[in-house]
């Protein structure tokens, strides 16, 4: 109960200087300073979590690198405030974080009344199910009555309290701040039943005592798409920080690579041409307050979207997550990027 | 007495005879100190059992069955799980630890760069041995070094910035460096103003004594976590933009202002344990205010109070770790943070990364209070049970 006070409280604050806070060019401020600060996630398999060296890496800290590419040139131009679920908001709206690239579901609310501006989707999430195979449970639909493990201050939460409602479903739930702590729960037995975003509990079977003891249930009971808030009242940096998505999406639609860059420059096709502004008398990225090679940086440092993808959760990390709703529109996702011109 | 009237006089000591074969030797022992009565063997037996059964699975989990080296998650995996251990495998994941050790002492401060650390490390030993061992002379210089010139010289030294250090910003310290940083400055800290504090509450003189009552109950009042979340989520709502005050700084002070409080109070126990001849004896030698305090009343005082204030600083030490939700990652904080790594993601990653911690923070602490131990044993001339 002190905690949803004291959330409500730092909501109300934040709504109240929420609005001034917004004001004044990002852009500026992040170019004066030097570095692009991004609020990730303080540990998440795949999206942010610290490789063997320490350093952040995954899809959201790619993301974070390629803005500061766009900006700078240069992805090593970044710092990092690790954000749980709770303070990601507040941290945003102080000015403390130039853009929150952390696993964030786009809302209404979030999107309105909080006072963030969302467009890019990097990942598009769902909300599923994993139970223990000897609960003989075929469908959530079933779940009457189980004990739900959730992280607390995540739509997960809220998703999972509007489900069991609208099917008229009893159930517990076993709530906890951190997400290894929800995995420690369901490990051990605590709950019949863990829930969150798919892209966690495939992260979340890899810790588990006896992976194949479990399923994952087959409906999908949200949608979740994930992406990097701003601030509203800075349009320059709203359209940079989206951008910067959809540059990584056009360089997969075009096979551009990290490795063919420079010689994707020398292409004949004007699409390209004008996208990794070679072409003549270009404006494609003073328009945006860059430099007209933002999109050969973020390239060069972060890759396309399909390479940020696989090194991070697809198929070349541990994770192993398909494609799915995130292949580009071509190839049966939803991945969708307005054309460069 | 006439000498001659006695027919014998042994002159020499009798040889020593063994004890009876009963009261010797491993037998007699454990029947003294095992089975002296059936009580007393019940418990035995049951607490012989209880080992039994805890104590070779833990061996087994720690050592024999644990996995000591390897690149990834596979060593400490079994086959199911995606790894190379055998089907039902369960055992330390101690490449986990060995490989992530750098990180877990230095956090992400860069690699080029932590030979700072550990000369900061290799000097606060130099001086900190010296200073705890009563027989080495030079105290004073060594306090002044160890308290005031080391603090200084670590400061410059790890943020950088000048004399052509690259500079690390706090953000970037971590690991087991945060965590004794942290506590050194809190330890460091706090005895002084505990001291001040404690003596301002038992001032005769009401501000004084009014401001240092206030500034104890209210910082005892608050909880520590609740000062640093306000602290980090609130503060930068009030301050103008992109000013902030560094999340490290804003967690040295609040650990230093608790220990503090909690210090005084403690210290004030140990005065008030102190008859008040003592003060009066001190006055009618004309003694000024602190020629009393400092010669006659607080080494008695002090010495009382050995063991709460050696509890506050192991209370203080693993309060650290309460930075971890303002986003400073100190020893436990970094442990944690490395179970989100996808490459090292198994069953028995979490636990082991734990006990790792919880090992290193049992050896601070116990050895604070081995030191405390052997203080006590060594001031204590006039209560010695």
């Amino acid at each position: 109960m002190t905690k949803m006070i004291l959330a409500a409280l730092a909501g109300a604050a934040v709504m109240a200087i929420g609005t001034q806070a917004a004001s004044g060019a990002t852009l500026d401020d992040v170019k004066a300073k030097g570095f692009v600060q991004c609020g990730v996630n303080s540990g998440l398999a795949g999206f942010s979590a610290p490789d063997a060296s320490g350093n952040w890496s995954g899809l959201d800290v790619d993301y974070c690198k390629a803005v500061a590419a766009a900006v700078f040139g240069d992805a090593t131009k970044v710092k990092f405030t690790p954000t749980s679920a709770k303070d990601r908001f507040p941290a945003l709206q102080s000015g403390e974080v130039d853009v929150l690239t952390r696993n964030t579901t786009w809302t209404l609310n979030r999107d309105t009344a909080l006072g963030f501006n969302f467009r890019a989707v990097n990942y598009y999430d769902g909300q599923g199910f994993m139970v223990r195979k000897g609960l003989e449970v075929k469908s959530a639909l079933e779940l009457s009555g189980a004990a739900v493990c959730v992280q607390s201050g995540t739509t997960t939460e809220l998703n999972l309290a509007d489900y069991f409602k609208a099917n008229n479903l009893q159930y517990n739930p076993v709530v906890f701040e951190k997400l290894e702590e929800v995995n420690a729960a369901y490990d051990a037995g605590r709950c019949d039943v863990y829930t969150t975003d798919q892209s966690g509990l495939y992260s979340l079977r890899l810790t588990l005592a006896a992976p194949d003891d479990h399923i994952i249930l087959p409906e999908i009971i949200s949608k979740e798409p994930l992406g990097p808030a701003v601030r509203q009242g800075d349009d320059q940096w709203f359209d940079i920080v989206t951008w910067a998505h959809y540059a990584m999406i056009n360089a997969e639609d075009f096979g551009i690579t990290s490795a063919n860059v420079e010689e994707m420059k020398k292409s004949p096709n004007p699409d390209i041409q004008r996208f990794l502004g070679v072409e003549a008398d270009t404006k494609i990225g003073t328009d945006l307050g860059l430099t007209n090679d933002w999109a050969v940086n973020i390239i060069k440092a972060v890759g396309n979207y399909g390479e940020s993808f696989d090194r991070n959760v697809g198929p070349s990390s541990p994770l192993k997550i398909e494609r799915g709703l995130n292949a580009l529109w071509s190839k049966g996702g939803i991945q969708y990027a307005p054309p460069v011109r | 007495m006439n000498a001659e009237a006695i027919n014998f006089v042994r002159r020499d000591m009798l040889a020593q005879e063994p004890p009876p074969g009963l009261q010797k030797g491993l037998g007699a022992w454990m029947k003294k100190n095992m089975f002296a009565t059936p009580k007393d063997s019940v418990l035995t037996i049951i607490a012989f059992l209880i080992l039994v059964w805890m104590v070779p699975p833990a061996v087994k989990w720690l050592f024999i069955d644990a996995s000591w080296t390897g690149g990834g998650r596979g060593v400490c995996a079994t086959v199911a799980q995606g790894g190379s251990q055998p089907e039902g495998w369960s055992g330390g994941c101690w490449a986990f630890v060995g490989a992530k050790f750098d990180q877990f002492l230095f956090g992400r401060y860069p690699v080029e760069e932590r030979w700072r650390p550990i000369l900061v490390g290799a000097l606060f030993i130099a001086l900190l041995i010296p200073m705890l061992m009563p027989k080495v002379p030079h105290k004073i210089i060594n306090a002044i070094l160890l308290f005031i010139a080391l603090p200084i010289f670590a400061f410059v030294l790890l943020l950088g910035g000048v004399f052509g250090l690259v500079p690390v910003e706090t953000p970037l310290w971590g690991g087991l460096m945060v965590t004794l940083i942290l506590s050194f400055v809190g330890i460091a800290v706090s005895l002084p103003f505990g001291i001040v504090l404690a003596l301002g509450r038992r001032s005769q003189m009401p501000v004084i004594r009014m401001i240092c009552t206030i500034f104890i109950e209210i910082v005892r009042g608050i909880p520590l976590i609740t000062v640093l979340f306000m602290a980090s989520v609130m503060l930068p709502l009030f301050l103008p933009q992109g000013m902030t005050v560094d999340k490290f700084l804003r967690a040295l002070i609040g650990v230093s202002f608790f220990a503090s409080a909690y210090m005084a109070e403690v210290i004030r126990g140990g005065l008030q344990a102190i008859p008040k001849g003592q003060a009066e004896g001190a006055d009618s030698l004309g003694l000024s205010y602190w020629h009393k305090m400092n010669l006659i009343i607080l080494p008695q005082a002090l010495k009382l109070v050995i063991p709460g204030i050696v509890n506050t600083f192991i209370g203080l030490f693993k309060d650290t770790s309460l930075v971890s939700i303002i986003g400073m990652f100190d020893l436990l904080g970094i442990v944690r943070l490395n179970f989100s790594d996808s490459n090292w993601a198994s069953p028995v990653t979490p636990i082991s990364g734990l006990i790792f911690a919880g090992f290193t923070f049992w050896i601070f602490c116990f050895g604070m209070s081995r030191y405390s131990g052997f203080m006590e044993r060594l001031l204590d001339k006039g209560h010695k049970r």
